[in-house]
């Protein structure tokens, strides 16, 4: 444990001090308030803490010697509702993890059930679903880079970043006909189709991204105040980011290009040609630039995808295990039947257990599925990046600032949802 | 991947490993509890595995009359991109098993998850405090004996 050399302190102002304070009636017992370490108690109700996160600091003069995190202000028991759920039951509660990209947690879901009950989904639904990641990982890069900026004290950023994220917004509304809990993939495919409408709309939002994106970048790597406050900040080594299971953009700022839709492909991320951002210096500047760099290379990747959707149909044709589409469900007696036992009784997996994990814009979200054979899960683990990222946290504060508090939690992005589950 | 990785454990620690499944592709190697630290170092330490993150570290409550409890860790190597499970039994009598925050230090915060919901204690492990639940709750929650609407009174809430 480090600690601050002592301070010589002058030895008359020093009285002067609690000749100042015996005055008011109080009895002074601190003798020298410059060689004590104090507790100090941030959050869970705090505004850069992003969400409830609670910690505890020892802080040395202004230097953080030591951190304790504490989590669970937002525990709702997801896991336990899972093993109570059917599977397709359990897909809105997705949402409310990572909430900031409710796409990309459906889609995780949805894969490890489809390959826990060997559904394969039709191209149409993977590119689909390809392009859902990937704005879901702009919206939330944008508000992480905008938070981070707002943090250490710079308010436009977030205002244009909400603004560009606003776009991507109306496009879940014209998607799935929600902006923020969409519930849009389906095991088996997707709740409805993608739409002309759609592919005009994100055109639209890809040819402005790149330019605001570069407004972005301009505004705050030029800035004095954003630098200083986030360079040689928050650093946290290649080991102890790989020892703590640390994933996402905080991985690939500390130099370890490890990316899942490169190194184990889902989807169709096999077919896009796209480059792995990462770092070396592995403070909370380069997990801003790394971010930044991810918004361009998810604009890339939904350029190639928007134009390579083929057509076909958006579901698995199996009607015992794939919910039917909304309209033929209202008008068709058999449909009816179906979506009844598919979301009372479950679609029945074999007997087994998963793991499947996607790169979410926080880290890698993964799901272990175990299966008794029936229609809910025996146990369903979510592991959330944010946990994992969180953990780490203590490595990260140490040493630092208390000011650097913000700038830390702020490059680390955790979502509490996530975190607490 | 799968047979190369069973075939230097069984090369390295035959008796340690109960069993092996494969399904879906995923390899799941059933451990012996007293040699999981042994085999996990084996795993992050040997060259061609390289096994060093452990992504997720979770029990089960598999609510059978013998090994009730099992604890899962899904590791992840760099190297040779390849996924393993790792699964130990634990028996309801002996609640105890040897913790892995030596070799992966992220295995803190799982351990204290898997404490949290299943009550499974991790000897020698640095700060084995509840993650999610307060400090004062007495039950597990993810045990298939606690009820989903909860334990009335079990928590305690401010008074209106």
């Amino acid at each position: 444990m480090t600690t601050m050399p002592s301070k010589p302190v002058v030895e008359s102002r020093k009285s002067k001090i609690l000749a100042a304070l015996e005055d008011q009636d109080t009895t002074v017992t601190i003798e020298d308030p410059l060689e004590n370490e104090m507790i100090l108690n941030m959050g869970p109700q705090h505004p850069a803490t992003h969400g409830v996160l609670r910690l505890l600091i020892k802080l040395d003069g202004e230097t953080v010697i030591a951190a304790v995190p504490e989590i669970g202000y937002l525990h709702r028991g997801y896991e336990k509702i899972a093993e109570n759920d059917t599977y397709h039951a359990f897909i809105p509660h997705t949402d409310r993890l990572d909430y900031l990209s409710p796409l990309s947690n459906n889609v995780a879901y949805v894969l490890a059930v489809e390959k826990l009950a060997g559904i394969d989904a039709p191209p149409r639904a993977q590119y689909i679903r390809l392009l859902c990641c990937e704005m879901a990982r702009i919206a939330s890069h944008l508000v992480s880079v905008g938070s981070m900026a707002m943090d250490v004290g710079a308010l436009t950023v977030l205002l244009w970043t909400f603004r560009e994220r606003e776009k991507l917004l109306d496009i879940y509304d014209v998607l799935c006909g929600a902006r923020f809990t969409t519930s849009y993939a389906r095991i088996g495919g997707l709740q409805q189709d993608w739409s002309p409408q759609c592919t005009a709309m994100l055109t639209d939002f890809l040819d402005e991204i790149g330019r605001d994106v570069d407004e972005v970048e301009k505004l705050l790597s030029t800035n004095r105040i954003f630098i200083d406050r986030c360079e040689n900040v928050g650093y946290l080594s290649r080991e102890d980011a790989i020892a703590w299971g640390v994933t996402g953009p905080l991985l690939r700022a500390a130099g370890v290009p490890h990316d899942l839709r490169r190194d184990n492909p889902y989807l169709v991320y096999g077919e896009m040609d796209f480059d792995v951002v990462t770092a070396t210096e592995s403070d909370a500047l380069a997990r801003f630039y790394v971010r930044i760099g991810e918004i361009r290379e998810s604009a890339k990747i939904l350029r190639q995808a928007l134009g390579k959707i083929p057509e076909g149909p958006y579901n698995t044709p199996e009607a015992k295990r794939v919910l039917p589409d909304k309209e033929s469900t209202y008008t068709k007696m058999e449909e009816l039947i179906h979506d009844f036992m598919l979301i009372n009784l479950g679609i029945d997996p074999p007997i087994g257990e998963v793991y499947q994990g996607i790169e979410s814009s926080k880290g890698e979200l993964g799901f272990t599925i175990i299966s008794d054979g029936t229609g809910h899960p025996w146990r369903l683990k979510i592991r959330s990046p944010s946990t994992s990222n969180l953990s780490a946290l203590p490595l990260m504060l140490k040493g630092g600032m208390i000011s650097d508090i913000v700038a830390i939690i702020g490059s680390l992005d955790p979502v509490m949802g996530e975190a607490d589950k | 991947m799968n047979e190369t990785i069973l075939e230097k454990l069984r090369r390295f620690a035959p008796e340690s490993i109960a069993g092996a499944e494969e399904f879906r592709g995923d390899l799941t190697l059933i451990v012996r509890k007293e040699d999981i630290v042994r085999v996990a170092t084996f795993l992050r330490d040997e060259g061609e595995l390289a096994f060093d993150l452990l992504k997720d570290l979770c029990g089960v409550d598999m609510m059978r009359p013998e090994a009730r409890y099992e604890v899962v860790y899904t590791l992840y190597s760099l190297r040779t991109k390849a996924y393993l499970r790792l699964k130990v039994r634990v028996e309801e009598e002996d609640l105890v098993v040897p913790t892995v925050t030596g070799v992966w230090a992220g295995a803190n915060w799982h351990e204290r998850e898997t404490y949290d919901m299943f009550g499974i204690t991790f000897s020698d492990h640095p700060d084995l405090r509840r993650l999610y639940m307060p400090d004062d709750f007495e039950h597990h929650p993810l045990r298939k004996d606690f009820p989903l609407m909860g334990i009335p009174d079990s928590l305690s809430l401010p008074r209106r």
